[in-house]
């Protein structure tokens, strides 16, 4: 583990020349991920119901690069659903159109188009009478695959999401818990590795433990698999910690602003996105920013036994010298060597850096 | 290591295994049914042997005639439910897709009028205008019993949980393969009820067939009424109730064997 995190930003920080105060990587936004992902285009689609006069939907246009995971967020009824729903046409479009890989979606035959679309909804809706692996089949079957693939593709995916396959395979949805129904849903939905998934608030069924441990487990398989990901959410919290650009969605879903969760935090766009984000800004910034990429202080500065992992963030920091009282607190590398320290002042100067404010180097 | 940790304890969190089901198969309730069938027939066949038979009631009591009879009867009970399957099914397939509300009203009217209308009436009135006999018969019995079929079809599809449907049209799924592989499965068991009820409707209303000369076990209730002859009415009554309860315990046990796993 040592040698294996030599080109992460964090050695170079924290083990690079410790003699000096600090030594700053950017903070760098783009991910770079094998992605598997599809390029998505909306340009001014519009929904309006039946008769009504007022669009649900109004001039929606964005830019999905492949393999990015977009967060919609918004208060009920926004259209944030609608939007999305639009992509595999469960909803269909008034006017506008809708490309994935330069493809017309609207052009397509619409069940062609859901088969290489993967769809997760929050009421999961498995399929009661099939068990978890004909769940899973389903789609595989609908486009012809064989027995043989299908089956090892079955396998392949439960473990993907944790699920042991000889104990899961057989079961009916009724006999799983709620966690384990929402991983069978994402299982199912990848069944055909689609480029593309459409997530409408996946997790917003289960309890706040288990859909943590989805999230980071979700995180996780993201990073792996890298499809292009639009999923709704009312849930901003959730929306920070997992997307890579998160829109922030009112009325008619109006795109009030389009962008990474550390700058909409940092600079939102107006008092409805600064609503939206609501207290403690500046904690949830914390939140996303590890200790490998912040100004740190000398390992020697370090005060008492607690320590911190270079992996943590630094709200984790804050949280631990607020709790101990102590003025720095150390740092470790992989290896649990204390390789920096950190303090409240550096922690703070590292929100003023990031809102262009500070000084860079406050460091004594 | 916390992966394992992470199944382990979801494990017990989950529910009962299937086994539990199979085991509770052959309660007291479903035994009980056929054991009070064989006794009560048992107790009318020793009563009858205590009897002094006259030529009368001999015409009727006997092997023979009650075999022809009852299967004169159960013949117009299975094909009408038959009928009433084929027809009622579909029927309330279309009722609860369609979106016009005329359409799915008159097939709900007719199917109403159809139980409404008193089935000695119906019958009687359909002899008269058309003709008698075993056809006309059918006719009666399954417009009699299209209700509870055609009704428990529409309610047994619009109960499935729409983000089931939602689910199965977001994999690409056609509507007609959501029909097949989805909801029809999922609507079974409330079908296969309203069929449950439709055959126990046809066993006790195919007495009447008797009145338009189309057989039956009416034909030994009413001659036992017109004859005055006791023991012959309560052979005919005896015989349809323990039809009507021997297949509804059969229905109920197909209920069991065709509901869905898992559901």
């Amino acid at each position: 583990m040592t040698d294996s995190t030599a080109d992460t930003g964090a050695s170079r920080v924290l083990g690079g020349r410790p003699t000096e105060a600090t030594i700053r990587t950017t903070t760098t936004i783009t991910t770079v991920k094998n992605t598997s992902g599809a390029h998505i285009e909306l340009k001014n689609v519009n929904k309006v119901y039946g008769e009504q006069t007022v669009p649900a939907v109004e001039n929606f246009s964005m830019d999905v690069e492949p393999g990015e995971l977009i967060m919609f967020v918004g208060p009920s009824g926004c259209g944030k659903t609608t939007t999305m729903k639009m992509i595999n046409r469960i909803i269909e479009p008034t006017s506008g159109s809708i490309t994935v890989d330069g493809r017309d979606v609207l052009s397509l035959n619409p069940n062609e188009l859901r088969r290489h679309i993967g769809y997760v909804i929050q009421q999961i809706g498995l399929f009661p009478h099939m068990t978890i692996a004909e769940n899973i089949s389903v789609v595989p079957k609908l486009l012809g695959w064989s027995k043989e693939k299908t089956r090892n593709r079955v396998d392949e995916l439960l473990s993907v999401v944790q699920l042991d396959p000889k104990t899961f395979a057989g079961r009916y949805p009724k006999q799983l818990s709620g966690g384990q129904q929402q991983r069978v849903g994402v299982a199912r939905a990848l069944a055909a590795d689609p480029p593309v998934m459409l997530m409408d608030e996946p997790f917003g069924a289960t309890d706040p433990i288990t859909r943590e441990k989805l999230q980071v487990e979700f995180l996780r398989l993201q990073e792996s698999i890298g499809k292009t990901i639009i999923f709704v959410t009312h849930d901003f919290d959730e929306a920070v910690r997992l997307g890579d650009r998160i829109a922030v969605l009112s009325d008619r879903s109006k795109i009030e602003q389009f962008d990474t969760p550390a700058n909409i935090l940092r600079a939102p766009a107006n008092d409805y996105v600064a609503s939206f984000i609501g207290h403690g800004a500046a904690l949830k910034r914390l939140a996303l920013i590890p200790l490998y990429d912040a100004l740190l202080g000398r390992a020697t500065d370090a005060r008492g036994t607690a320590s911190l992992s270079e992996t943590d963030s630094l709200r984790d920091a804050l949280d631990l010298l607020v709790l101990t009282g102590l003025p720095a607190i150390g740092v470790t590398d992989a290896s649990g060597k204390v390789v920096a320290s950190v303090t409240v002042d550096q922690i703070s100067a590292e929100l003023g850096d990031d809102a262009g404010a500070g000084a860079p180097g406050v460091l004594s | 290591m916390t992966f394992e940790a992470v199944i382990e304890r979801d494990v017990s969190v989950a529910p009962a295994e299937l086994g539990v089901r199979r085991a509770r198969f052959w309660t007291l309730r479903r035994i009980a049914t056929p054991i009070v069938i064989v006794l009560v027939l048992l107790a009318l066949f020793l009563w009858i042997q205590t009897l002094e038979i006259d030529s009368i009631m001999a015409r009727t009591l006997n092997a023979d005639y009650i075999l022809l009879r009852t299967r004169e009867h159960l013949e117009l009970t299975f094909i009408a439910s038959a009928l009433v399957a084929v027809l009622a099914i579909p029927a309330g397939i279309v009722a609860s897709r369609t979106t016009s509300r005329l359409l799915r009203g008159t097939i709900l009217t007719i199917a109403n009028i159809g139980q409404a209308t008193p089935a000695i009436g119906f019958i009687i009135l359909l002899a008269i205008i058309w003709q008698i006999g075993f056809q006309t018969a059918l006719i009666a019995l399954v417009a009699y019993s299209f209700l509870p079929v055609l009704r428990n079809t529409m309610v047994g599809l619009s109960q499935i949980d729409p983000s089931v449907t939602e689910s199965a049209r977001g994999m690409g799924m056609t509507p007609g393969q959501v029909l097949r592989r989805i909801e029809l499965p999922l609507a079974v068991p409330v079908i296969l009820a309203g069929l449950r009820t439709s055959l126990v409707f046809c066993v006790g209303v195919a007495t009447v067939a008797t009145f338009i000369d189309a057989g039956g076990l009416g034909d030994m209730i009413v001659n036992g009424l017109k004859l005055q002859r006791f023991p012959v009415l309560i052979t005919g009554a005896v015989l349809v109730s323990c039809i009507a309860l021997l297949i509804d315990w059969l229905a109920s046990i197909a209920e069991d064997l065709l509901r869905p796993k898992g559901v």
